[in-house]
């Protein structure tokens, strides 16, 4: 790396830091919540805490990974310092600044209002003013990733762009594009309200708005995680990447797909119609083609390894694996719970079966299996592939980290299974408390006990992961060998223009968006509906 | 995907994109629709459905409804008054004592407003103005004499005055109070009107008479009350027994000291 190297790490420390103060909220919430605890008696302090560990772990902590893994593959693909590197650092502080401003005001009592916002309830303007810091913070990052790729080109005219530069755009464009939403619902609905500019809001408008985030915002999260699939793992096994063209394609239809299927978080709201509820389920659904791709694609690219070191038989290359490597457990371990996570994923997407678990704590157990899971779990891979390099120091404790990653894997199962089954048994979610001494819902109290046992490995696996990482730093300096990305089974010479550009991608994406959601937003605005705003501070 | 045909892929791309979007609004606005066979509506209204244009009720099938509250609270509500707002206050509230007490303090088993929420006294009184609340022997009549600034000042004066009482200890109160009853919808009752957490209008009533707490909350169960925002209180006092409402009444009306 160029001059990178120490944002990097600062990006990385301060997503830690973020995701580890956060990990600790959810573990307190479950244990008040559960049971096991007698009931704090104030819902409030409950839903304070709801809402720093949503804020933390949804916008902060992985926009801080994007922006740092991007940075760095910005230097290491590309192979020249990173353009714009004070720009970088401002954006970092600005984000930093933001997050913190937001977590004061969450603190503060003035903001528990989830990480959704959930409108009419109004939070004190400090909370959204951060949010939106953290935003323009990582709109610098998608800017400064178009510049840097444009540079490269200048330089390497007709070349493939590496394809972890490619995925890394890819995923900064659809961020740039799916934050809008969210930015316009606080700009122009939201905050005039929290300033006292205005004292009411259209509810329903806000909504649709932040659903055009809110399920593109899940793809930004998981960039990162499948850029390590692509780009990390098939090297840190000693495999090939089976191809980089399905690869790329994969990065394409997910800028195209993440973006016009949000409303299907809104299929129980009555101002949207059911048209639209419908047309959205489909491109929902058309999400599995990327996701199938990138499964089959890593599959075979692990199979490569496998044969590799003598592997053979029709499974019995899977014992030839090098299990004990973190890579190969991490990534078995993330498919397992996107298996799970993306069978639950297709109930949710679905209109008519999304109505038995809506709005229960299956939801909860959902987004917690597939990010806190599945993503999460490759963040750590990547901390941990990134850290030498970083460094200079080598990171030893293999059998730490997969300890670290085992611990994380059954928490997070222990955790969120029961969540499941609780929302078929139609437990609402993000309910401070239940009184399980109540003979009626008695019989579910185990499932939040559960919680409880999960998050605790949750917590042990989160100390152990920093604990690994501080270890690293205090390691003997030893000289690291050039950072690489993995390499395809056949050599990239040359890339079809549409697969090594993004124009038709974008344009898609903006086109589908217009379509899916311009009639719902256009008719809602024109119907000038209007609520009053709720505030929450007392 | 050749590479001797760049264009080709393109074009495969933006034709297959254009289909399934086709496809996506065809069978979401024209297939579903029309195979919701219980509805006589034309092509063209079965459209707009799917796309949430849902037309007027025709307002002669609409039965008379009640006043519902339409009270938009005024952000500046949200802080306290200004010194000249609370003294114009306490001049209006004169009007007010023969019932709710010299300083805000009933002895006549009428509310008390000392300490009240600004933003419940400025909803109550402007429903009162409107008709979404009725209490046509004093309140009707005498809230229809005031103006907006004049209720803002009543309402910041009253929330200015000191709200006697401690701090609640929760564990002491009835289940319903505490944690409600999740299996019937009603939340508990602390989690809205203080002790435990609050919500914007919803009033203290800790320390209030017995008797009218009583009075509210059957007037709630018969919808003869209708002014809670979305029914809110309604939808907890329908599922509510005779002995509850009794103890939960007797609870807070206790806790005046």
């Amino acid at each position: 790396m160029y001059n990178a190297r120490k944002l990097v790490l600062a990006h990385l420390w301060a997503a830690f830091a973020v995701f580890f103060l956060a990990l600790l909220l959810g573990e307190w919430q479950m244990i008040v919540r559960s049971p096991l605890h007698a009931w704090i008696n104030v819902p409030e302090h409950y839903y304070r805490s709801v809402t720093g560990h949503g804020t933390a772990m949804a916008y902060v902590f992985p926009t801080l990974i994007a922006m740092g893994l991007g940075y760095a593959i910005s230097e290491l693909s590309l192979k020249i310092p990173l353009i714009g590197i004070r720009w970088a650092w401002a954006a970092y502080f600005l984000l930093v600044g933001g997050a913190l401003v937001a977590v004061a005001a969450i603190a503060s009592g003035t903001s528990s209002v989830l990480y959704t916002f959930y409108p009419p309830l109004i939070a004190s303007p400090f909370y959204y003013i951060g949010v939106v810091c953290v935003v323009l913070g990582s709109w610098v990052w998608v800017a400064l990733m178009a510049i840097n790729l444009r540079a490269w080109r200048k330089i390497n005219a007709d070349k493939p762009v590496p394809l972890a530069m490619y995925a890394n755009v890819a995923g900064a464009f659809l961020w740039a594009w799916t934050a809008v939403g969210a930015a316009v619902e606080i700009l122009f609905q939201i905050l005039p309200v929290a300033l006292r500019l205005r004292e009411t809001l259209d509810a329903g408008l806000a909504r649709v708005l932040f659903s055009w985030t809110l399920h593109a915002i899940v793809y930004f999260w998981l960039m990162p995680t499948y850029i390590a699939f692509y780009t990390i793992i098939p090297r840190a096994i000693g495999g090939r990447l089976y191809s980089d063209t399905m690869a790329r394609l994969s990065f394409a239809l997910f800028l195209v797909f993440a973006m016009p299927i949000g409303i299907h978080h809104l299929f129980a709201d009555p101002q949207v119609g059911s048209g639209f509820k419908f047309v959205h389920t489909v491109f929902t659904a058309l999400v599995a083609v990327p996701t199938l791709l990138t499964v089959f694609t890593i599959c075979a690219s692990v199979e490569i390894a496998a044969r590799l070191r003598g592997g053979n038989g029709i499974f019995g290359w899977l014992k030839a694996l090098p299990w004990k490597n973190p890579a190969m457990l991490a990534v078995a371990l993330s498919f397992v719970m996107l298996g799970f996570g993306g069978a639950g994923g297709l109930i949710n997407m679905s209109y008519q079966m999304d109505s038995t678990i809506h709005n229960t704590q299956w939801i909860t157990g959902h987004f917690h299996l597939i990010f806190a899971g599945a993503i999460v779990i490759m963040y750590f891979v990547i901390a941990y592939d990134l850290w030498p390099h970083l460094t200079g120091k080598p990171l030893v404790s293999s059998g730490a980290m997969r300890t670290q990653l085992w611990l994380w894997f059954l928490g997070m199962m222990i955790l969120t299974i029961p969540w499941h089954l609780a929302g078929v048994l139609g437990m609402p979610r993000r309910m401070a408390y239940f009184d399980y001494s109540n003979p009626v819902i008695a019989p579910e109290a185990w499932t939040v006990v559960s919680g409880v046992i999960g998050g605790a490995l949750l917590v042990l696996s989160g100390i152990l992961f920093i604990y690994i990482l501080l270890r690293g730093h205090r390691t003997a300096p030893a000289p690291q060998p050039e950072y690489t990305f993995s390499i395809p089974v056949h050599a990239v010479t040359a890339v079809p223009k549409i697969l090594n550009t993004f124009g038709i991608w974008v344009a898609l994406m903006i086109a589908l968006t217009v379509a899916n959601y311009g009639f719902p937003i256009a008719h809602l605005m024109s119907l000038k509906t209007s609520v009053p705003g709720i505030s929450v501070a007392k | 995907m050749s590479q001797e045909h760049p264009g080709q892929f393109k074009r495969t791309v933006l034709v297959t994109g254009a289909l399934l979007t086709v496809f996506a609004f065809l069978v979401g606005f024209y297939v579903l629709p029309r195979a919701q066979t219980n509805t006589l509506e034309g092509i063209w209204q079965g459209i707009c459905r799917a796309a949430g244009l849902v037309p007027a009720r025709s307002p002669s099938t609409d039965v008379a409804s009640p006043e519902l509250s339409s009270v938009v609270v005024p952000s500046s509500m949200r802080g306290s008054g200004s010194p000249e707002q609370i003294g114009r206050g306490a001049t209006l509230a004169l009007r007010c004592t023969m019932c709710h007490g010299a300083s805000g303090l009933s002895a006549a088993n009428s509310p008390n407003l000392s300490g009240q929420y600004a933003d419940v006294i400025y909803k109550q009184l402007i429903d009162y103005r409107r008709g979404a609340r009725v209490d046509v022997v004093v309140m009707t009549s005498l809230a229809k004499t005031l103006s907006d600034q004049q209720v803002t000042e009543l309402a910041h004066y009253y929330a200015y005055l000191p709200k006697p009482g401690g701090r609640v200890n929760l564990n002491d109160a009835p289940a319903l109070v505490r944690v409600g009853d999740p299996i019937r919808n009603i939340a508990p009752c602390a989690s809205c009107h203080g002790s435990s957490d609050r919500t914007a209008n919803a009033p203290r009533i800790d320390g209030e008479p017995r008797s009218y707490l009583e009075r509210q909350l059957i007037a709630f169960r018969s919808d003869a009350r209708h002014n809670d925002v979305n029914g809110s209180m309604r939808n907890v006092a329908h599922q509510m027994t005779s002995t509850e409402i009794a103890q939960v009444s007797r609870y807070y009306a206790a806790l005046r000291p």
